[in-house]
């Protein structure tokens, strides 16, 4: 480890490249399937194996994605975007060019609003996000000495979201991939699955010394396929460039892998073998222009997003920012718990619920919100009831709860009713009840007038006991002081 | 059988029961065989053309036959037709069979056209004479020693010696213009976008054109008519409407021409082409039309632009030429870099090694502004100016090239030399216009001279009826 007084005379500078695979049914240029785990080269045709005399041709779906994206970073989207030809020769590679985007990405700007664990709220620029087709896959099998290529994945449609160098911790970068990977789950264009390669990350890192004007050389790191490797990575390169400069050697620029095994990164290529890329526009495409009729239509589409979602949460619900945060960490979740707060006032309920009964249900089940039997409206039905004080807390969540999960189409004061498990708020019944309690524990009730208050609960449960919880909890509470006093 | 020069005349006799497409075919099949030393074809599909044949010839019994039936049809070799081969004349794609059809290629045959065969031509089309293709040079059949030029060579000639009576090509830099010049026929390049590129194989994108050998005009509009159009396959083809150019070829206004004084006047030009140029707009003026002198003062400008943007673009349209998934792949490979290496510098010829080298070069990272990004400008100049002096005129008129048909190996050692032979032609190409070349009589050699009519963009139909009217006047 860093000795922590080196550590801080140094700022990392941190720049981070994500590519997002889009959700879309077929792929960027070609109506080939876009469907991961399929038999190896099924998702091929003519287009995908770049035969002679094929064309491509843009797949709207994979743009209105990208200008999604642009929305939701509140990037500018380009109006008259070109496509471009990035050369360079791999097995994977069909055409010996990927069709990408130069000099006019579909976004340019924009930010991505991150929150530290310590609460801290930081907004982090784009550069660019771009639309581009994935390279298909090159497999070195053990024992095997020719590499096979699988060319399903060729084609994909891909956007590449560029953040600027203004990334300054393993935190920081932690918080942005989950801001991102958050974005485009509710905006439903990337699954966001690190580990199967549908997000993925390089990340650009230098450091200097505090105040520095200049940044260091910066050396790019690959091969992440978590969001916690990106940090580990992350930490450990920034750890061991000033380690490098504290004994007097320079930082190369070149690019690094990645062990996550050991932690550790190890040199691929250094930047001047990297290839000339020999960008020029794609003389197969036609510009595609972006009106600004077409832009509302996408706008007029768009989710809501997470951001908005917890702002809404945290001011006019009044919820904690922590409860917000988790509320929002689903588009799902999110939308069931804003569902249910335009059918109850009492916002820190719902939000108790959601993150308590809800949430265990789901846990134990492994089942998603949007396959949780009951209908927000049966859920603030329960509230009410709780509130209206016609059930207990507990009752609710032991009782009615466990027979709404089971995916009735009663209401819960029906399921109240039903199991007969209404409070009830008689004053000479509980008086009764409590009566009763005490004759039949003499010897506890001389206890408590010695001064063992503490039976107090005691009691309080017979009575409940006695009464099959039906009785007001307040009003028995109450009744049970003044007659033991 | 007698020799048709027209579909006209092909489907008067049918109707009249003079002949019928199984006959046609039979003839064509036996003037290629006996032709078959030019080396027009690379492949015959002789089973395939006579069962298309006795299938067109019991529509036609029905009523029901296509509005091509009675054409028969070679094809250049970098025209994908399914289950065929098509290797671009290329030893890379030696064996290579296309799983599809090209757009206007099946257009042609949903019309019941017959296609006879796969036609010689310069390898990925990039040559002036034919030479360069993998499978030997084709020959000029006015003169066997000279060249046919190119690229679609093998599709002039089969026109040229009535192997079919229409012949497909592609057209990048004056690759159907040059060699219909050469060959005495007609050749058309439309503008660019007007056909679909799908299936068509790709030396540069941004220039290429699919184009039409014939020996008279209405054919040539008939062709171009059921090509052209918009298709779902190519996002660059134009959706404007195609007129029925066939049948607005009544050219019966008093035409705006002009001629470039540069072409004419150019140091390269051969004195006799220059003298049936002049007497061609003499003509033209007699007739009462308006004949106007104009300056392009980009002519000197034109083939460097065309050889940076066209070289850049080929060198990445070639790059899937790798030997991984399909076509040649050399067998004395050990890593993977070698067998890029050997696989193309075994598969490619050397004029398509030279031009990707120089797309290479153009495009890298120290030379592109310099090279690429001017050129890009320049194009825009040449196509802006061309544009203004179309405006003023319905057609510019021009030899479609310098010289006539010039020997086998004339120029084989020097390539800058063989570019001056598109001189005239690249024009076009830059510009993106429609231009054709037709028959301007021939030289005290007896070798066909060529005249260039260019149009605006999208007025295929104005330089079908131009030349029309031209032809049948006998004023060219």
């Amino acid at each position: 480890m860093l000795d922590a007084s080196i550590r801080n005379k140094y700022t990392a500078v941190i720049g981070l490249e994500v590519h997002a695979q889009l959700l879309t049914n077929s792929k960027m240029y070609s109506s080939d399937a876009n469907e991961y785990g399929n038999m190896p080269n099924t998702n091929i045709s003519v287009i995908t194996l770049a035969h002679p005399g094929t064309l491509p041709k843009v797949n709207k779906k994979a743009v209105e994605y990208a200008v999604k994206m642009g929305i939701a970073c509140g990037s500018t989207i380009t109006r008259d975007n070109h496509f471009a030809r990035k050369n360079y020769f791999y097995p994977d590679l069909p055409k010996g060019y990927q069709i990408s985007q130069d000099k006019t990405p579909i976004c340019v700007g924009g930010k991505i609003e991150i929150k530290l664990k310590d609460g801290q709220e930081r907004s982090i620029g784009l550069t660019r996000i771009h639309m581009e087709e994935d390279a298909g896959k090159s497999i070195h099998m053990a024992e095997e000495v020719d590499t096979l290529i699988d060319l399903n994945r060729a084609g994909v449609p891909l956007i590449e979201i560029v953040s600027e160098p203004e990334i300054r911790t393993s935190d920081e970068a932690y918080a942005y991939l989950t801001e991102i990977r958050k974005l485009v789950r509710y905006l439903e264009i990337c699954d966001g699955n690190m580990e199967e390669g549908s997000l993925r990350c390089d990340a650009n890192i230098s450091v200097m010394l505090n105040g520095a004007k200049e940044f260091g050389k910066k050396v790019e790191v690959k091969n992440m396929n978590s969001i916690r490797n990106v940090q580990r990575a992350i930490e450990h390169e920034i750890e061991r460039q000033i380690i490098e400069i504290e004994k007097g050697n320079t930082i190369v620029s070149e690019t690094r892998t990645f062990d996550a095994t050991v932690g550790d990164t190890h040199s691929m290529r250094a930047k001047e073998d990297m290839n000339d890329y020999r960008y020029f526009p794609e003389p197969d495409l036609s510009p595609l222009i972006i009106t600004e009729e077409y832009l509302n239509e996408v706008k007029a589409k768009m989710p809501p997003l997470p951001n908005e979602l917890y702002k809404k949460f945290t001011k006019q619900y009044g919820l904690s920012e922590y409860d917000a945060l988790v509320l929002t960490d689903t588009k799902e979740v999110a939308l069931y718990y804003d569902e249910l707060c335009s059918l109850t006032k009492n916002y820190k309920a719902a939000s108790n619920w959601i993150m308590g009964p809800v949430k265990s249900y789901l846990n134990e089940l492994t089942l998603s919100i949007e396959e949780f039997p009951v209908k927000p409206a049966q859920l603030a039905d329960l509230i009410a009831l709780i509130d209206a004080n016609k059930v207990s807390f507990s009752v609710a969540s032991q009782k009615i709860y466990p027979e709404l999960t089971k995916g009735t189409t009663k209401s819960a004061l029906e399921i109240a009713e039903d199991l007969n498990l209404i409070q009830v708020g008689d004053q000479d019944f509980i008086q009764q009840v409590v009566d009763e309690v005490l004759a039949a524990n003499p010897a506890k009730v001389q206890e408590y007038k010695d001064g063992k208050k503490g039976l107090l609960g005691m009691f309080m449960g017979e009575v409940m006991k006695k009464s099959k919880g039906k009785a007001d909890p307040k009003l028995a509470s109450e009744l049970l002081a003044k007659s033991l006093d | 059988m007698k020799t048709y020069h027209s579909l006209s005349a092909i489907q008067k006799d049918i109707k009249e029961g003079k002949v019928n497409c199984t006959t046609l075919v039979q003839f064509y099949l036996k003037n290629i065989s006996e032709k078959a030393h030019l080396n027009a074809f690379l492949e015959v599909y002789e089973e395939e053309a006579l069962a298309a044949a006795q299938a067109i010839d019991q529509k036609i019994a029905q009523g029901k036959a296509g509005r091509l039936a009675g054409m028969v049809i070679g094809i250049k070799d970098v025209l994908c037709y399914a289950n065929h081969e098509v290797n671009a004349a290329s030893k890379i794609l030696s064996t290579f069979q296309s799983q599809f059809t090209g757009t206007a290629l099946q257009r042609l045959i949903d019309e019941d056209a017959i296609i006879i065969g796969r036609l010689n031509c310069d390898e990925f089309a990039m040559g002036s004479s034919n030479e360069n293709s993998a499978y030997g040079p084709c020959l000029n059949e006015l003169d066997n020693t000279r060249v046919p030029g190119g690229s679609s060579g093998g599709s002039a000639v089969a026109v040229q010696a009535d192997l079919c009576l229409v012949s497909l090509g592609s057209d990048t830099g004056g690759s159907v213009r040059q060699p219909a010049a050469f060959c005495g026929i007609v050749g058309l390049k439309p503008t660019y976008s007007r056909i679909s590129r799908w299936g068509l194989i790709a030396y540069a994108s941004s220039f290429d054109t699919i184009g039409v050998f014939s020996k008279n005009i209405p054919d040539n509009a008939l062709v171009l008519e059921i090509m052209a159009g918009a298709d779902e396959h190519d996002s660059t083809v134009s959706k404007k409407p195609v007129p029925a150019y066939s049948s607005l070829l009544n050219f019966n206004k008093k035409a705006k021409v002009a001629y470039i004084k540069e072409t004419i006047h150019s140091e390269g030009l051969n004195p006799e082409i220059k003298e049936r140029t002049l007497a061609t707009l003499e003509k033209l003026k007699q007739a009462g039309h308006e004949v106007e002198e104009v300056s392009f003062p980009y002519l000197d400008y034109i083939l460097p632009t065309y050889y940076i943007l066209t070289t850049a673009e080929a060198s990445a349209n070639l790059s899937r030429f790798d030997g991984v998934r399909y076509g040649h792949r050399s067998e004395a490979t050990g890593d993977l870099e070698s067998l890029y290496k050997k696989t193309r510098s075994e598969g490619f010829g050397e004029e398509v090694k030279r031009r990707i080298m120089l797309g290479t070069f153009v495009l890298s990272a120290s030379y592109y502004d310099a090279y690429f990004t001017k050129a890009q400008k320049v194009r825009r100049l040449i196509k802006e100016k061309t544009e203004e002096l179309l405006k003023d005129h319905d057609v510019l008129v021009m030899p479609t090239t310098p010289t006539v048909a010039f020997k086998l190996g004339e120029h084989s050692s020097n390539p800058l030399e063989m570019y001056l032979a598109d001189l005239y032609t690249v024009q076009a190409n830059v510009a993106g216009v429609p231009a054709i070349s037709i028959p301007n009589g021939v030289d005290s050699q007896g070798l066909p001279i060529g005249l260039q009519i260019v149009g605006k963009a999208f007025d295929e139909a104005t330089v079908f009826a131009f030349a029309d009217y031209l032809m049948q006047n006998q004023l060219n």
